[in-house]
């Protein structure tokens, strides 16, 4: 019923506004306004313009002031304070270029408007100002080029042998962190055919060095140390974005990419700096990847670097919480090396049969228990 | 009127006389009003599949606009149109991507590229050049039907129970590649490459048509360095889609083989849907060069025809010569020429070689030079004009301050510093829409609005005109405008919501009713409702369009006083153009207001020999 009514009013609000159409052609005709060249309605769309600019600008700062507190804020990286200023002085200078083009822009139509009478001017060209507004503009971007150049290779400089090296892998829908561990501090390798269920990252336990690599749910980052995020994906594109470190990476399925940069505020200052005592980092996707491009959130801790310390310390061993499944992937003779790691019991196993590898794996879930 | 008493009759140099203005009548109706190979009417049914089209593409915009402005509504009522895509009345979020991808491919390649250039390429090059036809008048009635059944093709493919190709308009593999990735990667991205591959090879046919027109079929005195403005864009832009297209083709064709016969071009190392499958070598990132390196020079293919038909009437309508004619040509060449080698930005974040980002980077800010220049003639040519604010006009106006305001923020999207962290956000959702979507509209809107009466005889309404125009501009700078904020707050595009994410929503702030608020949920309702209206203006348009075409005001021969040729043929010219023999040229497009002129506008087709009261001194016919 109320369709029916909104249809019905809907369509003679249409019919009444038809009619008024039709009603002025008409008059217009008999007047024989419809032959004039040029009306009132010149003046009009010119005045319009100045109006539109002068509302224009006014909202334009306006809107700059109510959004400019939702920014993202003090950059929580080194490079990123050289790019939000990088970008401001950029932006400062394209703002002047918007305000002095669009004023004449608006200007020039209520100023030149169409008068009885009147010629324009003809004046096809002038070679001095020609030159003039192609040379101001191509010394400004040299300017922009040689700036952004500097701080571009700044930033995708390679990464110092001190480095700390944290591996990120993307997947549909969620994101997926691995430590090189205390013992070796070295990242074991991975093979994309190793992956299954449970080995989510495709940890090649062959490799001795995946064995103390342990997987937390949040990505710690020491403060004021150079951090490099070595990125993959195991499915389609997906791309790293720490939006308050000012990093961005795609993480590309066959393609390892990294990107390097030192993390400046840890997460308590920043909580204090923005007074949002429940201020968390957070890990973003930007490239589309599906269904669930929206959802993949992964949380970011900065902390000192001593608590930095401790706290790996604290992390097991993925290969010690999955020991059943380590002991079937690895080969035998790094078993061995693997257990002793682990400080288990070492059974000498002159073959490996089916009840033997079962007591082991019950001693390795025993002592993952404890 | 002037241009019709001194319509100047010379010998046609390029011989090509086709004359068959006389037999035309006796073609069946199908080759008349279907098959047609006149231009003018294939140019009016390129025009009407983009009307058609336009308004398809922005339905879709709202339908993921409403998620985006109003995400707690309610949207059962869309229910009967959606079906299951709507689930417990929220939009399914694969949708919302379907939506987003098929509201770009629509825009920019069926609105934009064939509305925009199909319509007027078509409709002006043998006009204004002074030519019969087309070279190939089949060629062209091809061109228009290979772009219909591109339509057709995708049209079927928004019906699909797994939905369109929904991986973004840029169709990135793995995500394009693998139905398991995302449903409308299955027989939704079938279609869609089935569909463009139709589409490229009508932007061929139809590109070499124009190209071979301008160079071949032009009237005698009509020399390039008379061509109006819109040719010399028109016959760029040609040029660039030949180049460029074959390649999409070519990565089109690469995609078709790894989703269909297990080639590994673009997959590797993916383990998907529990399996790890057998693709190993291939680069996703080859895909994204090859894309961009037609999707850059499609901006400019875009973009390149409105600014020419804003040439013509910025300087028509302030009764002005264009200022600096050569360095218009000049730039338009530059970018052309340019938009082939800045296609990487599109990719600084991807991990190609940061030496690849910085020549990229000094390449893209170069463009910004013959941009500026176009820019401030624009200015130029309305300085100390007579201007008269026909719709047209206005919206050649607003094309300019488009061109400006998102032409600038591209400086600091091209820059590979601060690219990083813009990239992907929202400020170049806003920066695209602004420079290359709305101006471009415009310049197709500003065209319509000027050549219809040469089109269909009769005049639009110019106050309905004026109403569109004002609508549609504030409109637009309230839907684009505010997105560079949400962009610099990081804010990343393609989200269905944002809302999982302290960084982009928490504001610490509460309403009155002690609710929190959320970050930019104003911002994005503002954006909704703006869009809303926006779209709903368009009927004024479109309503003024088929209603004119048959009611409107009769046209006279040169209603706006223009100086170019297609106004020298009859109201409503015939197969052929001109009743009798080809008007001779005798001088550029661009003598309005010449001191010691009787009018304000000398028509080409006026020799020096007869207005030796304003000649310059290097003036004499040759």
């Amino acid at each position: 019923m109320n369709s029916i009514l909104i249809f019905v009013s809907v369509s003679l609000i249409l019919a009444i506004l038809f009619l008024i159409f039709r009603i002025g052609i008409l008059t217009n005709v008999l007047k024989g306004k419809s032959d004039q060249q040029v009306g009132s309605a010149n003046t009009i769309n010119a005045f319009l313009f100045v109006v539109v600019f002068v509302l224009g600008i006014i909202g334009f700062y306006l809107s700059f002031v109510h959004s400019s507190k939702y920014f993202l804020g003090e950059p929580a990286s080194q490079h990123g304070v050289e790019t939000d200023r990088l970008f401001w002085i950029i932006m400062s200078v394209l703002t002047l270029a918007f305000l002095v083009t669009n004023t004449m822009l608006y200007i020039f139509p209520f100023v030149y408007r169409y008068k009885e009478g009147k010629r324009a001017l003809f004046y096809p060209d002038n070679h001095f100002i020609e030159r003039i507004w192609t040379i101001i503009p191509a010394i400004v971007m040299t300017g922009f080029v040689y700036f952004g150049w500097l701080v571009w290779s700044d930033i995708m400089k390679p990464a110092s042998d001190k480095a700390e090296v944290i591996e990120v892998m993307a997947k549909q829908f969620a994101w997926q962190v691995r430590y090189p561990g205390v013992s070796d501090n070295k990242l074991g390798a991975y093979h994309f055919r190793k992956i299954d269920a449970t080995n989510e990252f495709g940890i090649d336990f062959n490799d001795e060095k995946s064995f103390d690599d342990f997987l937390p749910t949040e990505l710690y980052l020491p403060k004021g140390k150079e951090v490099l995020l070595e990125i993959r994906a195991r499915d389609v594109i997906h791309s790293v974005f720490l939006p308050h470190f000012r990093v961005k990476m795609d993480a590309v399925p066959g393609m390892p990419t990294k990107f390097r940069f030192v993390p400046t505020i840890t997460t308590k200052e920043m909580r204090v700096k923005n007074g949002n005592p429940n201020f968390n980092y957070e890990l973003v996707c930007t490239e589309i990847c599906g269904r669930g491009h929206y959802a993949m959130r992964f949380p970011v801790v900065v902390v000192e670097q001593a608590e930095y310390d401790e706290w790996k310390k604290k992390q097991t061993p993925w290969a010690q919480l999955n020991a059943e499944y380590v002991a079937q992937k690895t080969t035998k003779e790094l078993k061995e090396k693997y257990l002793k790691l682990n400080g288990l019991p070492v059974v000498a196993q002159p073959e490996m049969d089916s009840v033997k590898v079962d007591s082991t794996s019950n001693n390795l879930q025993a002592l993952s228990v404890k | 009127m002037a241009s019709v008493d001194t319509l100047h009759v010379g010998s046609v140099s390029h011989g090509h006389d086709h004359d068959h203005d006389h037999d035309h009548d006796d073609l069946p109706w199908i080759r008349k009003y279907v098959f047609s190979e006149d231009h003018k009417y294939i140019a009016k049914q390129y025009l009407i599949s983009g009307i058609l089209w336009a308004v398809l593409g922005g339905l879709f915009s709202l339908i993921f606009r409403l998620q985006l402005g109003f995400p707690n509504a309610d949207l059962t009522w869309l229910k009967p149109i959606l079906g299951e895509w709507i689930q417990n009345g929220k939009l399914d979020p694969e949708f919302y991507l379907a939506m987003v991808t098929m509201h770009g491919t629509i825009m920019v390649f069926f609105v934009l590229t064939a509305g925009l250039s199909g319509t007027f390429s078509n409709f002006l090059i043998p006009l204004q050049i002074g030519a019969r036809d087309m070279a190939s008048g089949f060629l062209n009635m091809l061109s228009y039907w290979f772009f219909f059944a591109s339509s057709v093709v995708m049209l079927i493919s928004v019906f699909l129970k797994t939905g369109p190709a929904s991986g973004g308009w840029v169709i990135y593999p793995p995500l394009s590649a693998l139905p398991q990735a995302v449903t409308g990667s299955g027989m939704g991205m079938t279609l869609w490459l089935g569909a463009m591959a139709l589409f490229i090879v009508s932007t061929l046919l139809g590109g070499l048509n124009y190209v071979t027109t301008v160079i071949n079929l032009r009237t005698k005195g009509m020399t390039f360095s008379r061509l109006p403005l819109t040719i010399w864009a028109f016959f760029i832009t040609a040029i660039i889609g030949l180049l460029s297209f074959p390649v999409l083709f070519a990565a089109a064709l690469l995609l078709i083989f790894d989703r269909s016969l297990g080639t590994s071009f673009f997959l590797s190392e993916i383990y998907i849907g529990g399996e790890a499958l057998h693709h190993e070598g291939g680069s996703p990132i080859l895909f994204q060069h090859l894309f961009w390196f037609l999707g850059h020079p499609e901006v400019y293919i875009v973009l390149l025809p409105a600014l020419g038909i804003t040439s013509e009437i910025v300087a028509t309508n302030s009764r002005k010569p264009i200022f600096g004619y050569k360095a218009m040509v000049f730039s338009i060449v530059a970018i052309a020429f340019l938009s082939f080698i800045v296609w990487a930005h599109h990719m600084f974040v991807t991990g190609m070689n940061p030496f690849l980002g910085t020549i990229f980077m000094v390449l893209t800010l170069i463009i910004a030079v013959p941009s500026a220049v176009k820019a401030f003639n624009y200015i130029a040519t309305i300085w100390r004009g007579n201007i008269v604010f026909t719709p047209a006009m206005l919206f050649s106006i607003g094309l300019v301050s488009f061109f400006i305001s998102g032409g600038l923020t591209g400086i600091v999207l091209g820059n590979a510093a601060t690219d990083i962290q813009l990239h992907d956000t929202y400020f170049v959702v806003a920066h695209f829409h602004i420079v290359m979507g709305s101006a471009s509209f415009f310049g197709m809107l500003a065209g319509v609005y000027h050549w219809f009466p040469k089109m269909f005889g009769r005049m639009l309404d110019d106050r309905l005109g004026y109403i569109h125009f004002w609508l549609t501009f504030i409109g637009v700078y309230l839907v684009f405008f505010p997105m560079h904020y949400m962009g610099i707050a990081g804010f990343p595009r393609r989200y269905y919501s944002w809302t999982g994410f302290d960084a982009f929503s928490y504001t610490g702030e509460t309403n009155e009713l002690g609710e929190a608020i959320i970050k930019f949920a104003d911002m994005n309702q503002l954006i909704t409702i703006a869009a809303i209206i926006t779209f709903v203006a368009q009927f004024l348009f479109i309503f003024n369009f088929f209603y004119s075409m048959y009611r409107g005001r009769v046209a006279s021969a040169n209603p706006w006083k223009s100086n170019t040729l297609e106004w020298t043929t009859p109201v409503n010219p015939g197969h052929g153009n001109w009743p009798g023999e080809i008007p001779q040229v005798y001088r550029w497009p661009y003598d309005y207001s010449k001191p010691g002129a009787k009018d304000d506008f000398i028509p080409q087709t006026v020799p020096f020999s007869e207005t030796p009261e304003s000649n310059l001194p290097n003036e004499v016919d040759e």
